[in-house]
């Protein structure tokens, strides 16, 4: 059975499901629990869910002394650039503590945080920031794109032992999707594919995975079938799926918000590149952001970004490319 | 003043604590220096009236957090010579199988948390031990070891903060070696005593000698019995003044020696020694003892670690993430 939810709903549903399952899950952040009848604090008591001063240091410092000492704490950073405040505690600290320990303690904690709101928001708080945090052993990213994922997601970082960055698309805070009823959990590390296709396969993460499905559908009309693959969590990376997926097809197109050189995409290109070259009928494009800093202006802040139809341009151009020869 | 809660077992007991701690320092300068440990190194000689006087009255379950001049405050927590030695040397048999290293120690079952490498970055993880206390009901305390160095950076302000507002159970150390790694405190800031930073959140406060360990023992003893009660932050200043450089090696060009007559003034065994036979709390003959059963740890320790393997390669992957409890 499942319901009908706008995707940020579906984030808080796991989240009140893990606080009712598991005592030690704690939530806090700013601008929580402020008033009296807040439902959260009515639901699980002011000791479990606290509102923190504008700290971010403190506040994830905190969580992982807690998570150390046996707490599943739930941090609610809001915006993604928020966490860049504390950097040492994100990448230097948290992520660290169970290798630097040789295994003695273990840091279960979720930092949750909003990211890519390129509706006027300018340069501050529209970065797609999530590869950054990629590639720093020991973290954990998820990048849900649909509500049933941002669901399961959730709840799969809560009970996960390991530091998880989880990074819910703003664009995306209103769709609703169909999401399963009670416990619903979402395996890290297993891509989506939603969308078949032999001709060539596109990976897309977040916002950009119905622009990449939107795609599909104009090149269908072409006669060009599209694979779509949503790797839903950047670490652990399923790079098995993607290349299989190549292995079918021989084509690749990897889309992404992100600026290039600190996106998903330019790892996945490397991996595919390395691993599944054979594969390959044509070239690897890539469709990032422009490397620019978001601009405030409406016309600019949609020229740097992708969109469909330079997704399709971009399937077109491996679609038509010469093989690649060896 | 009044005489100390000391009786003549307990001197003892402080006594052997820096005895340890200044000959096993001392050793892995000699071992540094022969390249037999391997990393960067900072040693605490001359402040290990701190790390006994406050270590020595915690419970396992206390939480310690210390920075990277941390091989005093675990042993004195109760850490094993020989698996700090063995750590030091990169052994498996070291505390954290190796991996952790001088500035990253842990031992779980003594409840030290750790050490962590980055000035401040301690400050606000062992404020998440003293909310865990509190969330559990218990009567266990957070004890945090930085230098006066870390008052200045933000992760200790943003703790302060919130640890007065939310009267959290912890204990704040700050070891003033009048250095922050080379440079003297009057270069950082115009407040000399780091009592005097933290007055506007109303912590009780005291800045002690920290060359003299029965001044430390006494005033972290009232503090310690405070919050057990369920007080809130309290901050223990130290002067104290480390013996050696910033690192081992380190040529120290910015600071004067101390003439041999102030070492003896400000060396805290010494001191104590010199108390203890003064005030009767133990006679001559039990000094030759004490030394002689450190040196022996203290070799014993080598041989522990020399016999130990290094750790397999694969343990490093197979520390990046915890397994999922599922």
């Amino acid at each position: 059975m499942s319901h009908e939810l706008p995707f940020i709903a579906a984030i808080d549903e796991a989240i009140r499901l893990e606080m009712e399952r598991d005592d030690t899950v704690l939530y806090f952040g700013q601008n929580m629990a402020t008033t009296e009848n807040e439902p959260y604090v009515d639901a699980f008591g002011k000791d479990r869910v606290r509102v923190t001063p504008i700290s971010e240091t403190a506040e994830i410092g905190m969580a992982i002394g807690a998570a150390i000492a046996g707490y599943r704490p739930v941090v609610e950073l809001y915006m993604a650039e928020f966490m860049l405040v504390a950097m040492d505690q994100v990448i230097n600290e948290a992520p660290r503590f169970r290798a630097m320990s040789g295994g003695q303690v273990k840091v279960p904690l979720v930092l949750k945080a909003g990211f890519g709101f390129t509706a006027g928001w300018a340069g501050q708080h529209t970065g797609t920031i999530g590869a950054l945090f990629m590639g720093v052993p020991g973290l954990k990213v998820v990048m849900p794109s649909t509500a049933a994922d941002a669901k399961g997601l959730m709840a799969t970082a809560i009970r996960d032992d390991n530091p998880v960055v989880y990074l819910h698309h703003y664009l995306l805070t209103l769709e609703h999707g169909e999401v399963p009823d009670g416990e619903y959990l979402v395996p890290f590390g297993e891509a989506a594919i939603r969308r078949e296709g032999s001709d060539v396969t596109i990976v897309a993460t977040g916002w950009t995975v119905d622009r990449a499905l939107g795609a599909a559908e104009t090149l269908a009309a072409e006669g060009i079938q599209a694979e779509v693959i949503d790797p839903r969590t950047l670490a652990p990376l399923d790079t098995q799926t993607i290349l299989e997926s190549v292995d079918k097809t021989g084509r690749l197109v990897l889309v992404d918000q992100a600026t290039r050189h600190a996106s998903v995409s330019t790892v996945i290109a490397g991996e595919v590149a390395e691993h599944g070259f054979s594969s390959l009928k044509a070239p690897i494009v890539q469709v990032t952001a422009l490397d620019a800093t978001i601009p405030y202006s409406e016309p600019l802040e949609a020229w740097v970004m992708p969109n469909e139809d330079k997704i399709v341009a971009a399937v077109q151009r491996v679609v038509g490319a010469a093989p690649v020869t060896a | 003043m009044t005489a100390p809660p000391l009786g003549g077992e307990q001197a003892l007991h402080l006594l052997a604590t820096m005895w340890r701690i200044r000959l096993f320092e001392e050793r892995v300068g000699q071992l540094k220096r022969a390249d037999e440990v391997h990393g960067l190194v900072h040693l605490s000689v001359g402040q290990e009236g701190v790390a006994a006087g406050v270590c020595t009255q915690l419970r396992d379950d206390d939480a310690v957090y210390s920075g990277h001049r941390a091989h005093g405050h675990a042993i004195a927590k109760g850490a094993s010579l020989d698996r700090v030695m063995a750590e030091l040397m990169g052994r498996d048999g070291g505390l954290c199988r190796g991996l952790g290293g001088s500035m990253h120690l842990v031992d779980r079952e003594h409840g030290f948390l750790g050490a962590t490498g980055v000035v401040g970055g301690n400050v606000p993880i062992a404020l998440g031990s003293a909310l865990a206390a509190r969330l559990r009901g218990d009567d266990a305390v957070a004890v945090v070891f930085f230098g006066d160095g870390a008052v200045q950076a933000g992760h200790f302000n943003e703790t302060v903060n919130l640890a007065a507002l939310w009267q959290l159970p912890i204990v704040l150390v700050c070891e003033n070696n009048g250095f922050a790694e080379f440079t003297p405190r009057s270069a950082h800031t115009v407040v000399e005593r780091v009592t005097d930073v933290v007055a506007p959140y109303g912590l009780e406060r005291e800045t002690v000698d920290g060359n003299d360990v029965v001044a430390v023992f006494a005033a972290f003893g009232r503090y310690l019995a405070a919050a057990r009660e369920g007080g809130g932050p309290v901050l223990l200043e130290c002067l104290t003044h480390r013996l050696r450089g910033h690192y081992e090696g380190d040529p120290g060009a910015y600071r004067e020696a101390l003439a041999a007559a102030d070492w003896q003034e400000k060396d805290p065994i010494v001191r104590l020694q010199r108390r203890g036979l003064e005030s009767g709390w133990f006679a001559e003959s039990a000094l030759q003892a004490i030394e002689a059963d450190a040196a022996e740890a203290v070799e014993a320790s080598v041989r522990f670690a020399r016999a130990s393997p290094f750790p397999d390669s694969g343990l490093t992957a197979s520390m990046v993430y915890a397994a999922p409890t599922g």
